[in-house]
């Protein structure tokens, strides 16, 4: 038996302050080597299964332990935090927060720095570990001056200089775009080859992860390990939709096809999938019987925008070059593309947070530029990515009446206004619970909730799902799915590519400050001139559609969508 | 957004001085300035300060918001001085010479308008020093230096870090207040300054709250990577002491002994022309 750098046994793991664990029953172990991927939905113990591995369990968060894990045949009690930290290295979700030098040299150093390592062994160091992960060229650069990609590989280098046996990664993609989440996950491949260690991935995003070969996953629900098996033989059964952990699209296309998927099949990358004959002639014969779809019907255009330039003067970067695009009453939308490509800017000069340079916004006719940020409000709803940025109250009701007694709205008209949203939001029934005792979802909620209670017709969200799970994932967009149902037109900036094919039916794609292309989702994911400018991802349905010899992948893509909305999403609310 | 401390990257020899001179500099300096109030000693020391900010090659725009804040605050405190204690100058200097054929209180004197010239020469001596410091030392280096005379390293990393996060900071406050204004939050000059500083607070709750959960993290990642094991720790960024950082260092040691000479000739911190 090989041996294992780190193996629970019996392990379970109680926090402090809980009424009852977080951990029962772990054992696995973990081979030199390795690469694993851990799975689960929010709450299922991972981020605590983490910090076991990494040693903040027991010694920066406090609780008791039962049972044993050892990291290098040690058990990890009886270690301290920086022992256990030259064995695995931990690269955190957040990487702006990992990144505590003022330059990309220092922070690589740091480990080195307060390991007392002499000046001129630390420099070489850098230099080395900077060429593997390609990060040699920006080494003077501070963290503002580099992209969510580049900081990620700086995270990475920033660990692969202590020589570590275990690299352990905590919900790597969760920050970026589709195009650099690929090529994170490669260069995580890239780095266990060329270093040996053991990786050990934690991530809900199944479908990217996969991108590159696992040798096992291991799946997680709440607080036990339900099971630890190659990706091929987990694809097969249905422990993952049972957690609450999306499948890859392609392998849920088979089984609405009819398909039965095998570990034969070898399900776990749509280039390694084989198929028969007849499954091939099963999926088309699936494509074929879809009924024609009705175009839908356009409403009016509400916000138009006509040849905007912006431009932040002070550094002389033009931010949006000539942008023009409609936007229509009653749509849900989405902006895609990525990082710094201008789609946060574009909502953020709607909303008169900038002053465009040049170029015009209406809203139903009437010219925007005359209105004040406040008066924009009570058209266009502005939601914040991070909800904790825009509360300011201690009390739901209070969080939600806000925007409303600033406005010196008398307080009859206040109750009631607020009643209606917090109603809509579903949140009535805890409009007098402080908002620190919500979830994250209910947080979100009650940020759109005091949006919502300014009466906009449109309301744009910034990434509304981000660091989501499936589950609350499905939760906040089927709730916009009810409020554009309500008739509120809906935008939502994402780099979700999932989020955007399932629930948009229109996506607005920006690269480099311009509009590159504007168009059903389903088109722009099987677009590869698109796909490849904007650093988009296809979607691996349109991988499918070729296998099996479909040409019209878009239909296929569109069909797929249709069908789950239809029958699987229906199913769900019965 | 202006930028409050910042680091300036520009080639120039004082930028070439290691953080720890600067720093050791800058109180032997301030020292020397504070310590009296000889209005030639002072006009030189504030010559030589303004010929070093020429040599650091700052200019006056980086420096403006700074520049601007201490002019107004010292403009304030010279009103202030003059209101409360019009008769300052004639209790140090022993003599009263009313000027422009005014007399009473609040007439002016030629001892208190002297008392404040030096006052302002005492600014001019030693503003461009502390934004000469502020402007061409970096950070890390500046941390590597604190720890270098004898301050713990995890002070002065938490200085480093202090100022590594205040552009991050800037940028949060900035797209919280606007998010708080398209609630009705009204930040303008209209407003009363209650209303303004109710206001204040519906952007500073949210601040201090997503502040505070990030303080959690950065000190998990720092201490994943080994902060805080040893008694010590070094630096990528310290570099050795070369020749002029010994000339700057005994040079400036030089102004504070010529203080205390003064100090010596003079019989007290003041110089006396009116005697």
């Amino acid at each position: 038996m090989a041996e294992h750098i780190i193996e629970f046994r019996d392990f379970g793991f109680q926090y402090k302050a809980q009424q009852s664990p977080t951990l029962y029953d772990i054992n696995f172990g973990i081979e030199k080597g390795q690469k694993v991927l851990i799975a689960g939905p929010s709450g299922c113990g991972k981020s605590t299964l983490v910090h076991c591995m990494n040693g903040l369990i027991p010694f920066s968060y406090e609780g008791t332990m039962t049972g044993s894990l050892t990291i290098n045949g040690r058990e990890s009690r009886e270690l301290d935090l920086f022992e256990i930290s030259h064995v695995v290295g931990t690269v955190l979700q957040d990487s702006d927060a990992q990144f505590v030098g003022m330059t990309v040299a220092e922070d690589i150093a740091f480990a080195l720095e307060n390991a007392c390592v002499p000046q001129d062994e630390m420099k070489q160091e850098v230099h080395r570990v900077a060429q593997m992960v390609n990060v040699q060229d920006f080494l003077g650069h501070a963290p503002g001056e580099v992209s969510g990609g580049q900081k990620q590989r700086v995270s990475v280098a920033g660990v692969l200089v202590d020589d570590v046996d275990v690299l352990l990664f905590d919900e790597p993609l969760a920050n970026l775009d589709p195009a650099t989440g690929k090529q994170a996950i490669e260069l995580i491949d890239d780095m266990q080859k060329q270093t040996g260690a053991a990786v050990i991935i934690v991530e809900h995003r199944l479908e990217d992860v996969l991108h590159r070969w696992v040798d096992r996953v291991l799946l997680m629900n709440e607080g036990r390990i339900v099971a630890d098996q190659p990706a091929d033989e987990l694809l097969s059964t249905d422990l993952l939709d049972r957690c609450g952990v999306r499948k890859p699209l392609y392998v849920t296309a088979l089984e609405y096809a009819g398909v039965t998927v095998t570990p034969e099949k070898h399900p776990h990358h749509p280039d390694c999938l084989t198929l028969e004959a007849d499954e091939m002639e099963q999926l088309r014969r699936w494509f074929d019987k879809r009924p024609q779809r009705a175009p839908k019907e356009v409403g009016e255009v509400m916000l138009e925008i006509q040849h905007l330039n912006f431009g932040y003067e002070k550094k002389d970067i033009h931010v949006l070059h000539d942008i023009s695009m409609q936007i229509h009453r009653g749509e849900m939308m989405a902006i895609v593309g990525t990082n710094g490509a201008g789609k946060s800017t574009c909502s953020k000069v709607i909303c008169g947070f900038e002053t465009p340079n040049e170029g015009q916004i209406t809203f139903c006719g009437e010219d925007f530029a005359t209105y004040s940020i406040k008066e924009r409000a009570e058209r266009v709803g502005y939601v914040m990515q991070n909800p904790n940025a825009m509360i300011s109250q201690v009390m739901v009701y209070d969080e939600v009446a806000f925007g409303l007694r600033n406005r010196k709205v008398p307080e009859e008209e206040i109750a009631t206004r607020v009643e209606e949203a917090l109603t809509v939001c579903g949140l009535w029934r805890m409009r007098n619970w402080p908002i620190s005792a919500l979830s994250f979802g209910q947080k979100k909620r009650v940020t759109i909730a005091s949006i919502l209670v300014l009466g906009p017709d449109l309301i744009i969200l910034d990434e509304p799902t981000a660091g989501q799970d499936y589950k609350h994932y499905t939760d906040i967009m089927e709730f916009l799915l009810e409020l554009n149902a309500r008739g509120i037109t809906i935008v939502m900036i994402t780099h979700d590519m999932h989020l955007m094919l399932e629930y948009a039916n229109r996506a607005v794609v920006f690269s480099h400050g311009r509009i590159i292309a504007d168009d059903t989702p389903a088109h722009i994911l099987t677009n590869p001139k698109v796909i490849k400018e904007a650093s988009l991802k296809e979607t691996s349905l349109y991988h499918l559609a070729m296998k099996c010899g479909i040409s019209d992948t878009s239909a296929f893509v569109q069909w797929f969508i249709d069908y789950e909305r239809k029958t699987a999403r229906h199913d769900e609310s019965v | 957004m202006t930028n409050l401390f910042n680091y300036i990257e520009r080639k120039s020899a004082i930028h070439n001085l290691t953080g720890a001179t600067k720093l050791v500099c800058l109180m032997l300096w301030s020292f020397a300035a504070m310590g009296t109030y000889d209005t030639r000693y002072l006009a030189v020391l504030a010559l030589i300060s303004m010929g070093l900010f020429k040599l650091g090659h700052i200019h006056i725009k980086d420096v403006s918001f700074m520049l601007g804040f201490t002019l107004v605050f010292l403009v304030l405190n010279t009103i202030l001085v003059y209101l409360f204690s019009p008769q300052h100058g004639t209790e140090i200097y022993g003599t009263t010479t009313y000027l422009f054929g005014l007399e009473g209180y609040y007439a002016p004197t030629a001892e208190q308008l002297f008392y404040h010239l030096n006052y302002w020469l005492k600014y001019f001596a030693t503003l461009p020093i502390i934004l000469l410091f502020v402007c061409t030392t970096n950070p890390s280096e500046f941390a590597a230096s604190l720890n270098r005379i004898g301050i713990s390293y995890s002070v002065a990393y938490a200085v480093a870090l202090a100022l590594r996060y205040i552009p991050d900071v800037q940028h949060q406050y900035y797209e919280i207040s606007k998010a708080s204004q398209a609630r009705g939050v009204e930040m303008s000059k209209k407003e009363s300054l209650v209303r303004r500083l109710k206001a204040a607070s519906a952007i500073l709750v949210p601040l201090i709250l997503t502040s505070m959960s990030r303080i959690e993290t950065v000190s998990n990642a720092m201490e994943l990577r080994g902060f805080g094991k040893n008694k010590k720790r070094t630096w990528y960024m310290a570099r050795p002491f070369k020749i002029w950082d010994y000339l700057a260092m005994i040079g400036c040691g030089i102004l504070l002994i010529i203080t205390l000479f003064l100090n010596h000739v003079n019989g007290g911190r003041f110089y006396n022309p009116f005697i």
